[in-house]
């Protein structure tokens, strides 16, 4: 358990954190546990998802973020932008208006990411086609979810497809395109303007790659806020003429990170699941099978995919209407001649090169269930753990620090944790006689913090 | 370590609960995963069966270091012929359960094909018993 897998962007402020537990009660992996009234992650269960972030009344969560000045460290400054930032815009707001404040920032070029979904879609239909598999293929776009099943789901790891997301397809076209336009690769920066946490996590470890062309990342709340402060005050940007590159993007690329912008594009019976509760209750029917209908399932961490990122700033509904209207307004301007149907965009004259880079190494599972790894061991524990499920009490509320009685259990035979931080069984001991009051409160301020028991010395007065 | 699961005949919502629990404890278990996915591919399969055809069952686990037997003991009409039943595209199931998307006379072939070892004993009238062996050292 010591191996630490996983770069976590989501980082626990301990001097502002309350201790009030809601982020523990909502985390779909169980990975938070309340010691000395704060919260504590633990590593390895953690896949990033963001559920956490949201819960949390105080701002203690934050995602963690590259320097913005770090920008400045190089030459050729690119902004990688996925459509999500577009629709977090009134339409009025243009691709062109958030370019050139972009530019003004600082970037000195500007792409949007789903153009890489115009090299990866036809490898994807091709790769699901090639496989005919019994099981459905999953898509590697969301990487909360691909860490999910590595950690929750490991039979399920080799159904991932091993393509990379589009995403990294963009960065290494822009990465070449420099390079071939005769910069030096240690002047190149790509940041990438993220709508969440698991991206960020994504591109500083990434699963199944060596490496990743994306220099750093760059949280789109804080874009969002800047490029709309300066758009509300009027700005008009001195660098709109030099803006290369915003080719209009295909229609299906605009809206693939948008909750079924995958599974319209690919071929046979399709799939589209979002929020990550959604997604384990799905994949947990899906262990038990070994044949399914369905040939390729697209599986999102958030509710209404990466419109719901925990970055935005836009309601996510809205945000994806945004995204579908800007989708058809294109397909109606490709109708009526106004945008070349079949012109592809220069990321096109790239494809064999990003092709012959596409594919991604195997990704491994790594299984986090497991309470040991020697089974003779890990027999023990599950003994004395069903042993322990005997005296809990099966409320899951919590009091222990713990989120579950389940996970107490698993804690107190991993020796984390003790029997009695159950308030259950404090109670009964202090019948028995076996436990003070002061113990027991003892144990409670080890877990919730002192603080949580000091002003509360008029307990007696409310109670009349 | 034993275990024991009810199935409650015919309700196919709950299908799958007590192989859901198998799974979790093999993960628990670190046991290899090519064998929890053979483990809990045939049990899915035998406790399907048992929602499908027989009124109700008891699924029993026993479990060590070194093996899983799973037993699933059902009341229901039994199987008059094995052998044919074990045959695939063999198959009994009203059209209602085929809706459902089972019942396309795969279940024991592909439990076969999953478990180790598998024994299926029947008296027609009265009930069949599937038992299900893994061992864990592949």
């Amino acid at each position: 358990m010591s191996t630490k897998y996983f770069h976590h962007a989501l980082k626990f402020r301990k001097e502002v954190c309350i201790g009030c537990s809601h982020c523990m009660n909502v985390c779909p992996t169980q990975a938070i546990r309340i010691k000395g009234g704060k919260a504590e992650l633990m590593d390895n269960y953690c896949v990033d998802c963001g559920k956490c972030y949201r819960a949390c009344p105080v701002g203690a969560i934050i995602v963690e973020q590259d320097d913005f000045n770090q920008i400045f460290r190089y030459k050729q400054r690119v902004a990688l932008i996925p459509s999500v930032l577009m629709a977090q815009f009134p339409e009025k707001v243009s691709l062109t208006q958030v370019s050139s404040v972009l530019m003004e920032l600082g970037f000195s070029h500007v792409y949007e990411v789903e153009h890489g979904a115009e090299v990866l879609k036809d490898q994807m239909a091709r790769y699901i086609n090639e496989r005919n598999n019994d099981m459905p293929l999953m898509s590697t776009f969301c990487p909360a979810i691909v860490r999910l099943i590595q950690v929750r789901f490991p039979t399920l790891t080799e159904n991932l497809i091993l393509l990379k997301a589009p995403l990294d397809v963009s960065a290494s076209y822009y990465n070449q395109m420099l390079l071939d336009e005769g910069h030096d690769a240690e002047d190149i920066g790509i940041f990438y303007i993220t709508p969440c946490a698991a991206k960020i996590a994504a591109v500083k470890s990434p699963v199944g790659q060596e490496d990743s062309s994306i220099t750093g990342v760059i949280n789109m709340d804080f874009i969002f806020n800047k490029v709309y402060t300066a758009v509300k005050q009027g700005f008009i940007g001195k660098n709109t003429c030099h803006i290369p590159r915003l080719d209009p993007m295909k229609s299906y690329a605009v809206t693939w990170s948008a909750t079924n912008g995958e599974a319209a594009c690919m071929p046979g019976r399709t799939l589209a699941i979002d929020e990550i509760s959604n997604v384990i209750e799905f994949l947990e029917q899906l262990e038990n099978k070994e044949k399914h209908d369905i040939d390729f399932l697209e599986l999102r961490a958030c509710d209404e995919s990466c419109a719901g990122g925990i970055l935005t700033s836009s309601n996510r509904f809205y945000a994806v209407e945004r995204l579908r209207k800007r989708a058809a307004d294109a397909e109606k301007k490709r109708k009526e001649g106004l945008i070349p149907y079949n012109t592809a965009g220069p990321i096109v004259e790239y494809s064999g090169f990003l092709q012959e880079n596409i594919e991604i190494g195997r990704i491994q599972p790594r299984s986090m269930d497991k309470l040991d790894e020697d089974i003779g061991e890990a027999m023990k524990k599950m003994k004395r753990v069903h042993e322990l499920m005997d005296t809990l009490p099966y409320v899951d509320c919590g009091l222990c620090g713990s989120p579950k009685c389940s996970s107490l259990a698993e804690d107190i035979v991993q020796g984390h944790a003790s029997i009695t931080q159950c308030i259950y069984v404090q109670k009964r001991m202090e019948q028995e006689g076996s436990m003070s009051a002061a113990e027991s409160m003892e144990i409670m301020q080890m877990i919730w913090g002192s603080e949580k028991f000091e002003q509360k010395n008029k307990a007696k007065e409310i109670k009349q | 370590m034993h275990f024991e699961y009810q199935i409650e005949g015919g309700n196919f919502t709950r299908a799958g609960f007590a192989s859901s629990e198998i799974k979790k404890m093999l993960k628990q278990l670190n046991v290899d995963l090519a064998i929890i996915k053979r483990t809990v591919v045939a049990t899915y399969e035998a406790e399907v069966n048992v929602v499908a055809h027989a009124y109700s069952g008891t699924i029993y686990v026993d479990v060590d270091e070194k093996k899983i037997i799973i037993k699933l003991v059902d009341e229901g009409p039994g199987i008059p012929d094995i052998e044919q039943a074990m045959k695939e595209g063999y198959s009994t199931a009203s059209s209602r359960v085929r809706e459902m998307g089972f019942g396309a006379g795969m279940g024991l072939p592909n439990m076969k094909k999953n478990a180790d070892d598998l024994k299926i004993s029947s008296e027609v009238g009265k009930g069949t018993t599937v038992e299900i062996r893994m061992r864990f050292s592949s």
